[in-house]
């Protein structure tokens, strides 16, 4: 179970079910636009603020994984999912609606795989027969927050980031056919000094590596052992840092087997600087675009490290280093998976 | 020759803002304020106004023309009502512009959804 100091090993092998994937008119135009199950052509879902939208597109995830795998909200034993709006009000709020158990979470982009490695954790412990693992992000509710007001129009450097406005859901359980959740490494949060909320990809890099080699070195296994080591939002900045500092650790990776969400959501066309971020980069990437692939059996075992920037308005303000975490779960197909 | 300087000293002063912004990592809001101030300290020694002279709208539009009217207005009053006159006059100039600011935005406010 426990394995090394901070990786577990799940022997009970949890499946997901199925998941689900909500996006907003950015994502409709995306380059993986085809792997959502739902798109809207409306920031607002015409619903009365971005948060609300959120929290709808949040649900319809949720109901959709549901629909997919034939099960009622009832039959739930929790809901663990989390955002980065205050006080992960959105999710808080589409946890109402689903009226289960709830664990919120709040570990910003990196949301998908604490939710993920929990989840999993608690099914393999025989804690829950069937868990809702999702998180959710809202370009325009996070732009408020975290930058300027949306009318303000603000200009952004090329490093920064454009925050994917959608809903990413898996449903899990201990039994059933599906891709099956065969470890997951926790992060510890890595700080080396910037300040710079346009240069997240950058801050993140230093705490993916850490958790890749921490997960690696833990379950004892090579990197060539995953088809796909799977970041979660670094962008073309934090990608570049982040193979570097792999490649002086020995690991060299190339961009067949290492690749980023934030890199991979958005065209070249699309105004989004360094590439996508947000919780939902990862989720609605990794459990639309990748999952299929895994499913059909393109790729056999991936490693999702989704990062995350845990700065907040009140650290911005008090002029704090960004604080970065990233947690790993291993997604694996087949009957060899370890 | 008015336009040649106008688009010069007008693309100084926003290159300045750009050079604030991009170097030395100025929020929007402090480039902004420090070319207000910036504005004001020019006219204060007495330099905004041959600028205008000079360049015309290229000193007018850029946001260094509104602290030059605050401290415009201010130095007018001052001049013919004594001391009172730098707080009746730091509006003097500029009422047109922040009257506008509020009522446009009001109108703004009431046809479309100002909550971003």
């Amino acid at each position: 179970m426990l394995q090394g100091q901070r990786t577990w090993i799940f022997d009970n092998k949890p499946v997901i079910l199925s998941t689900a994937t909500v996006g907003g008119p950015d994502e409709a135009a995306c380059n993986i636009s085809k792997d959502f199950d739902l798109l809207h052509d409306d920031m607002w879902l015409q619903q009365s603020s971005f948060e609300k939208a959120q929290t709808m597109m949040m649900e319809e995830a949720c109901d959709i994984a549901l629909n997919k795998a034939s099960l009622k909200a009832d039959e739930i034993n929790f809901f663990i999912s989390g955002d980065l709006t205050n006080q992960i009000t959105p999710t808080t709020f589409a946890a109402k609606t689903l009226e289960t158990a709830y664990l919120g979470l709040f570990s910003a982009c990196a949301t998908v795989t604490q939710s993920l490695a929990l989840s999993a954790f608690l099914i393999n412990a025989k804690g829950a027969k069937y868990i809702l693992s999702g998180t959710s992000s809202h370009n325009s509710a996070a732009e408020r927050q975290f930058r300027y007001p949306t009318e303000y129009g603000g200009q952004k450097p090329p490093t920064s980031q454009y925050t994917v406005t959608g809903a990413g859901c898996a449903l899990l359980s201990d039994s059933g056919t599906g891709p099956v959740v065969t470890s997951a490494t926790i992060g510890k949060i890595v700080d080396m000094g910037i300040t710079d909320p346009f240069n997240m990809g950058g801050a993140m890099a230093p705490a993916a590596v850490d958790t890749i080699m921490t997960h690696l070195r833990e379950r004892k296994i090579d990197a060539s052992y995953y088809d796909l080591i799977l970041t979660g939002d670094l962008g073309e900045i934090g990608h570049a840092i982040s193979k570097e500092m792999l490649e002086s650790e020995g690991i060299k990776l190339d961009d067949s087997n290492y690749k980023d969400c934030g890199m991979t959501i958005y065209n070249e066309e699309q105004a989004v600087n360094a590439g996508g971020s947000g919780p939902a980069c990862a989720a609605v990437t990794t459990y639309g675009h990748f999952i299929k692939k895994i499913q059909k059996g393109e790729l056999k075992r991936i490693l999702l490290v989704a990062t995350g920037a845990l700065h907040s308005p009140l650290s911005m303000n008090q002029k704090d280093s960004i604080p970065a975490i990233a947690h790993a779960v291993s997604i694996e197909m087949g009957s060899d998976s370890q | 020759m008015i336009f040649l300087w106008a688009f010069i000293v007008g693309g100084i002063i926003c290159v300045i803002g750009q050079i604030m912004f991009d170097v030395f990592k100025l929020t929007p809001a402090h480039t902004l304020t420090s070319l207000v101030v910036l504005g004001a300290i020019l006219d204060g020694v007495g330099l905004y106004e041959p600028l205008i002279d000079f360049a015309g709208a290229g000193a007018t539009v850029p946001i260094t023309s509104f602290g030059n009217s605050l401290v415009h207005g201010a130095m007018e009053e001052a001049q013919q009502h004594g001391i009172i006159g730098v707080l009746t006059g730091i509006f003097e100039v500029t009422s047109a512009g922040i009257s506008a600011a509020i009522v446009f935005g009001v109108i703004a406010a009431i046809i479309f959804k100002p909550k971003g």
